[in-house]
């Protein structure tokens, strides 16, 4: 084995993988028990953009709040969600990390500083400014992440949050992720600038755009800017270009792609790809070691997604509960 | 010890009382403190109306003045509440929850149930509502029913001081999110409010009058038009029993239908519009719980169907009135 040419030591690089790997097998199982008509409701799928949340949420522990997106699979793997839990909450189960009552689009761990998927594009921006002005008010060193994708990105809250979270100094990191469509709109239709990290500048915070499918650019990235945030240097905003490998939802049949875009990109743009490539090529890894995380990984989703089919249902005495704390 | 006070000096004694006692406690709002890096006095205007004046110098940046941007600061008000905090967002108007409901309805109201009652949301979100300003179609509407509707949100309206002491420091201590209506015309009325902190609780409401010929049901400044019909309709010989029902939800409809057993008549009375008020709730539930007392149909009194009126003459039109809520009364006890 080579010396480590990377930042992080051998045993966070092959946790790194874990969790990038764990998302996408998690997704590619929902793609396909979805299209067994196994999971209700409908779902949001976060593969191809694994290095993202990866690399981003490594900086973070439990005290870091961050509020995520309809496509929050990926953000709630990286934040330490239990996988189990989170099959349960997609199958509807009383297992699941919302007994049921949220769903794909609202799971949440607050104990794991998961504040929640959200179903309302680009309502997470203010909410974690919130998180950020707690933590900051009560002193403690924890911070505050938005998700939004480009989309959402055009949404008044994320522009408000942002002018908000500058002018009050907030430990804070509004993440973009740009995947090039918002739903079936292409990023060039509905956006008016070229990047949306153009736009920092305009809220007086930094603006730094990285490359989403490297691992290691967008953890240097985020460790910089999460890094600021700590210290007391306010907001910044941090844009991800990424690639979505499905549909807006599943069952999206995606007909506004261009013709082998989604192959196209699983060839050249896949992180995982990219990452294990890099690792073994550095000779800091063995291939065998990854293969073996791939093996223990889909070993684990196997295991959640037969325990969410087994788990029972809620009844009727839980459709009441749980909406006041008292009343 | 009691002493006269404005609803206004008391609400500001709530959140005094409030701050002191809890460092998580927050206080957010556009103007709230005022003036708030211009050139001259801090603490310039302490609310659009005054209500948080005084309190900066006392508790400092734990008072913070808003940008106007409703939606981010009251979804950071909300976000801050699920992360240990215990804020108080001033919107200024009620009406002005057109441009950040989302994050009241969408978001603080459906944590607890979304996430599997994990989650506690304790933020109080305080509003004035009601015309009588003169302030026309954006700046005076009752909009109390629109969040009733929402499961999750408490709403709370009193209608003089002691009471809005109380109910405000309960809506702080409370773990749920809380709707706080203040009415700008009862801002002046003044009662006994004792010094030392204490909470109303919510879901009680307060019989303000006792009677035994007709049932008087209402909420903020109601309450005053209906004491006032009372008063007239005593001259009648006709003894009216006054429900101030303080919180709107949780409601307590037991104690409205106690009364109604015992009066057999119903007037409800709400300055909102009629369509899914709060009128037509506390009717429709009277009519379903205590139909076989009902000695005549329940009428309600409530704003017409229409905005509010800016010309004083329309505006005074637009507001029920004693003598419309007396000729309601009148309309059930006539054989």
């Amino acid at each position: 084995m080579n010396d480590n040419v990377f930042p992080l030591g051998k045993e966070e690089l092959l946790k790194a993988y874990h969790t990038m790997k764990t998302i996408r097998e998690f997704e590619e199982r929902l793609h396909v028990d979805f299209g067994r008509g196994e999971i209700p409701g409908f779902v949001h799928l976060y593969a191809g953009e694994e290095a993202a949340a990866t690399g981003i949420i490594m900086h973070l522990d439990d005290q870091d709040r961050i509020a995520s997106t309809h496509r929050g699979h990926g953000h709630c793997i990286a934040k330490g969600v239990d996988i189990g839990e989170m099959m349960g909450e997609i199958y509807g189960k009383t297992t699941g990390a919302c007994r049921g009552k949220g769903g794909s689009m609202h799971i949440a761990d607050l104990s794991k500083g998961m504040m929640g998927a959200n179903g309302i594009l680009g309502a997470g921006s203010p909410l974690a400014c919130g998180a950020a002005l707690a933590a900051k008010t009560l002193g403690h060193k924890g911070i505050g992440m938005s998700f939004t994708g480009d989309g959402a990105s055009n949404q008044g809250t994320f522009l408000e949050s942002l002018n908000l979270a500058a002018i009050w100094n907030l430990p804070m990191v509004f993440v973009v992720e740009n995947n090039g469509y918002a739903e079936s709109t292409s990023v060039d239709y509905a956006t008016a600038v070229d990047s949306y990290a153009d736009r920092a500048a305009g809220f007086g915070v930094p603006g730094v755009i990285v490359d989403g499918t490297d691992f290691f650019a967008v953890y240097e990235a985020a460790g910089e800017v999460i890094r600021r945030a700590r210290e007391g240097g306010g907001p910044s905003l941090l844009e991800c270009k990424m690639v979505r490998f499905f549909g807006h939802f599943e069952g999206d049949a995606q007909t506004y792609r261009g013709e082998g875009e989604n192959e196209y990109n699983r060839e050249n743009n896949d992180c995982l790809k990219l990452f294990r490539a890099r690792v073994t090529e550095a000779g800091v890894v063995d291939g065998g070691e990854l293969d073996a995380i791939d093996s223990e990984v889909l070993a684990a989703i196997d295991k959640a997604v037969e325990e969410a089919v087994a788990a029972p249902l809620p009844g009727a005495a839980d459709l009441t509960t749980d909406v006041y704390v008292k009343y | 010890m009691a002493r006269n006070l404005s609803m206004k000096d008391a609400i500001n004694e709530a959140l005094d009382q409030e701050m002191s006692r809890d460092p998580t406690v927050i206080v957010m709002g556009e103007d709230i403190v005022g003036g708030s890096g211009s050139p001259g006095e801090d603490d310039a205007w302490g609310g659009v109306l005054g209500v948080t004046k005084g309190l900066y110098a006392k508790h400092g940046d734990r008072l913070m003045d808003t940008p106007l941007s409703e939606s981010a600061y009251i979804g950071a008000a909300v976000g801050a509440s699920t992360c240990g905090l215990r804020p108080v967002a001033e919107l200024m108007f009620l009406d002005f929850m057109g441009v950040c409901f989302d994050q009241i309805f969408n978001q603080a109201a459906k944590f607890r149930y979304m996430f599997g009652g994990k989650a506690e949301t304790p933020v109080t979100i305080r509003a004035m509502v009601g015309a009588g300003f003169r302030a026309a179609a954006q700046h005076s509407q009752m909009l109390t029913p629109l969040f009733t509707h929402i499961p999750g949100l408490k709403v709370v309206c009193p209608s003089n001081a002691y009471d809005a002491k109380g109910l405000l420091i309960q809506s702080i201590r409370d773990n749920d999110p809380v709707i706080f209506c203040e009415h700008k015309a009862l801002y002046a009325s003044e009662t006994d409010v004792p010094e030392e902190s204490y909470t109303v609780p919510f879901g009680e409401a307060n019989i303000v009058r006792e009677g035994s010929d007709a049932t008087i049901v209402g909420y903020g400044l109601m309450v005053h038009r209906a004491s006032e019909a009372a008063e007239t309709l005593a001259g009648e010989g006709i003894q009216c029993e006054i429900v101030d029902l303080r919180t709107l939800s949780p409601i307590d409809t037991d104690s409205v239908v106690e009364s109604v057993e015992n009066t057999g008549r119903l007037v409800c009375v709400d300055e909102a519009n009629p369509r899914c008020s709060i009128a037509a709730d506390i009717a429709a539930t009277v009519s379903q719980q205590a139909f076989s007392s009902l000695k005549a149909a329940p009428q309600m009194v409530t704003a017409p169907h229409t905005p509010v009126p800016f010309s004083p003459a329309l505006e005074d039109l637009y507001i029920p009135s004693a003598e419309a809520i007396a000729d309601a009364v009148r309309k059930t006890m006539a054989p």
